[in-house]
């Protein structure tokens, strides 16, 4: 046998006692041939074309699954942002169109359709006009679909009525699912500079670069990172980025490979290979762990950021030599609702939303499933986004807004919002107010590429 | 003819006939052992075997089979194809 036994334990460990995951194979599918004026034809060749091209896709990943014995979570499909589909329809159609979506998504049995998106960072088309006074409304009446809108890049500045108008989308959306804490914010995602190839969810989208379809793969492991660094008590920080480093190749070889054959099985090209650490409530799977094992207290104390930086890098780092095509978000993300590690840190006043906020200087995301005080207004909301933006902007690097107003809660509050999901202390926010500075309206011109200081 | 190979991994408390009842769920599955190495690791049993699984058709049978073993003996039993092991563990 020329594979050590030793080696043999070692992958069986990662998966078993470890959370060694694939988070998510997620099948890219382009509805650019789906338009048509009519929209009743436009629906069904939307229906019919992604129950056709994803037909096999959970079965097929379920048998590779089983055959190698490396759990796949989630199977999700990513499609043409929507707006580009609605140039003719009406707010109505448009929520029918959600519903078609998550339609397909339970018949397919897939856990996530994304793509109800716009890119209006530089302005707003007559599509993507009706797809945002859709999405309250269409987040609420739906279960699977999940919805992003880019406000910001880096080459285009930040549009700031788009900014001014989520705030006011992700509160109506708040408010209309107020029964169930709010959940329809928790499929809404606000971007800077998006990735068109990215598989994990909210924020996933086929972006118009891509091709007719395309699988993509997630993978994820903290807890098995976080297990190498405890068998490193003593070592000094090139030996742990060393340890994350080769941990990391691991994992995302056993996820590339997992990718080629259920795209092979299906006959698509494979897209790309997204190494991020994204927490799950169990036990030990947190980012904030990780942190924490190398020597904070407790995650949000001063230092937070330097060893954020430093496991971000590494996990790049290790990722881009262990495959062919790294793309979508790498890295590490912090969803604070997924993440116990988090959850502990705001509970023990560790970890504030000013601390996360410049935690997103340097992961791979930004600002994700936070619970806000119900009361907070459109414009304070507005106002957190523009803030988020900003720093994607001046950082050419992705940032994200997946904030959750939650109706009729105070701070110190818990909040469960179930499954993957998970649960969440809500944070308050500044009682200051940011009327003034989001009613301006208009764009904050793209930044300066040259003396960066 | 190609070969598909997948390696099987046993590990749980010594006793008697742990080699015999696995190997009886392979050769039911029409699998065939290419190699084993065994070892007592404090009190455990543990043990590694490569099978060719080419002429395996069913492997819900083959994981339905292995679970009833490893109810009997109170073992953990996993089949994972080869290919994993090689990607992750070398260049």
């Amino acid at each position: 046998m020329n594979i050590a036994f030793a080696e043999i334990q070692e992958t069986i460990r990662m998966v078993q006692m470890e959370s060694l995951d694939i988070r998510t194979v997620t099948m890219g599918i382009s509805l650019k041939d789906c338009i048509d004026p009519d929209f009743e034809k436009m629906n069904e060749r939307v229906y019919n074309k992604i129950t056709t091209y994803a037909g096999e896709l959970r079965s097929v990943a379920e048998q590779v699954e089983k055959e190698y014995g490396i759990p796949i979570i989630n199977k999700r499909i990513s499609i043409t942002p929507v707006a580009e589909l609605l140039g003719h329809a009406t707010k109505d159609e448009a929520v029918e169109l959600a519903k078609t979506l998550d339609r397909a998504a339970q018949f397919l049995g897939v856990d996530f359709i994304g793509g109800f998106s716009a890119l209006v960072h530089k302005g707003i088309t007559k599509g993507d006009q009706t797809l945002l006074d859709a999405l309250p409304e269409a987040l609420s009446v739906t279960e699977r679909v999940c919805a992003s809108v880019s406000v910001a890049t880096t080459r285009t500045g930040i549009n700031m009525d788009a900014v001014q108008l989520m705030g006011k989308i992700i509160k109506e959306s708040s408010e209309r699912t107020k029964d169930a804490n709010g959940i329809a914010c928790a499929k809404l995602v606000v971007f800077c500079n998006p990735v068109e190839d990215n598989p994990f969810m909210a924020g996933a989208f086929h972006g118009t670069g891509e091709g007719e379809a395309v699988i993509n793969v997630g993978v994820s492991g903290p807890g098995v990172v976080l297990n190498a660094l405890k068998r490193h008590k003593d070592a000094d920080f090139g030996e742990i980025s060393e340890v994350i480093k080769k941990t990391v190749f691991k994992i995302t070889r056993a996820g590339e490979m997992i990718g080629r054959v259920v795209a092979d099985r299906l006959n698509l090209p494979f897209g790309i290979m997204d190494l991020s650490l994204a927490p799950t409530n169990a036990l030990n799977d947190s980012v904030a762990e990780i942190l924490e094992e190398m020597g904070l207290e407790r995650v949000g104390t001063h230092g937070t950021i330097a060893a954020l930086a430093l496991m971000n890098d590494a996990v790049k780092k290790g990722g881009a030599m262990a495959s062919s095509y790294v793309g979508g978000l790498s890295g590490a993300f912090i969803p604070v609702s997924e993440d116990n590690g988090m959850i502990k840190g705001i509970e023990d006043n560790s970890l504030s939303l000013s601390k996360l906020e410049a935690m997103t200087c340097v992961c791979s995301v930004g600002l994700d499933m936070i619970a806000l005080t119900g009361d907070v207004s459109p414009a304070t909301l507005s106002g957190l986004i523009s803030d988020e933006m900003a720093i994607g902007m001046i950082n050419k690097k992705t940032t994200a807004v997946r904030v959750i107003p939650v109706p009729g809660k105070q701070e110190g509050d818990m909040v469960e919002f179930g499954g993957l999901l998970g649960r969440a202390p809500v944070m308050g926010v500044n009682p200051f107010s940011s009327e003034k500075f989001i009613q301006r309206g208009g764009r904050i011109p793209a930044p300066l590429q040259s003396l960066i200081n | 003819m190609k070969q598909k190979r997948a390696v099987v991994s046993v590990v749980g408390k010594d006793q008697v006939g742990i080699i015999a009842k696995v190997t009886t769920a392979l050769a039911d599955n029409h699998m065939n052992v290419l190699d084993i190495s065994q070892t007592i690791l404090q009190d455990f049993f543990t043990m590694m075997m490569l099978v060719d699984v080419s002429e395996a058709k069913d492997l819900d049978k083959l994981h339905h089979d292995f679970d009833e073993v490893s109810k009997e003996l109170g073992l953990k039993i996993n089949i994972q194809l080869e290919d994993i092991f090689q990607t992750m563990h070398r260049i």
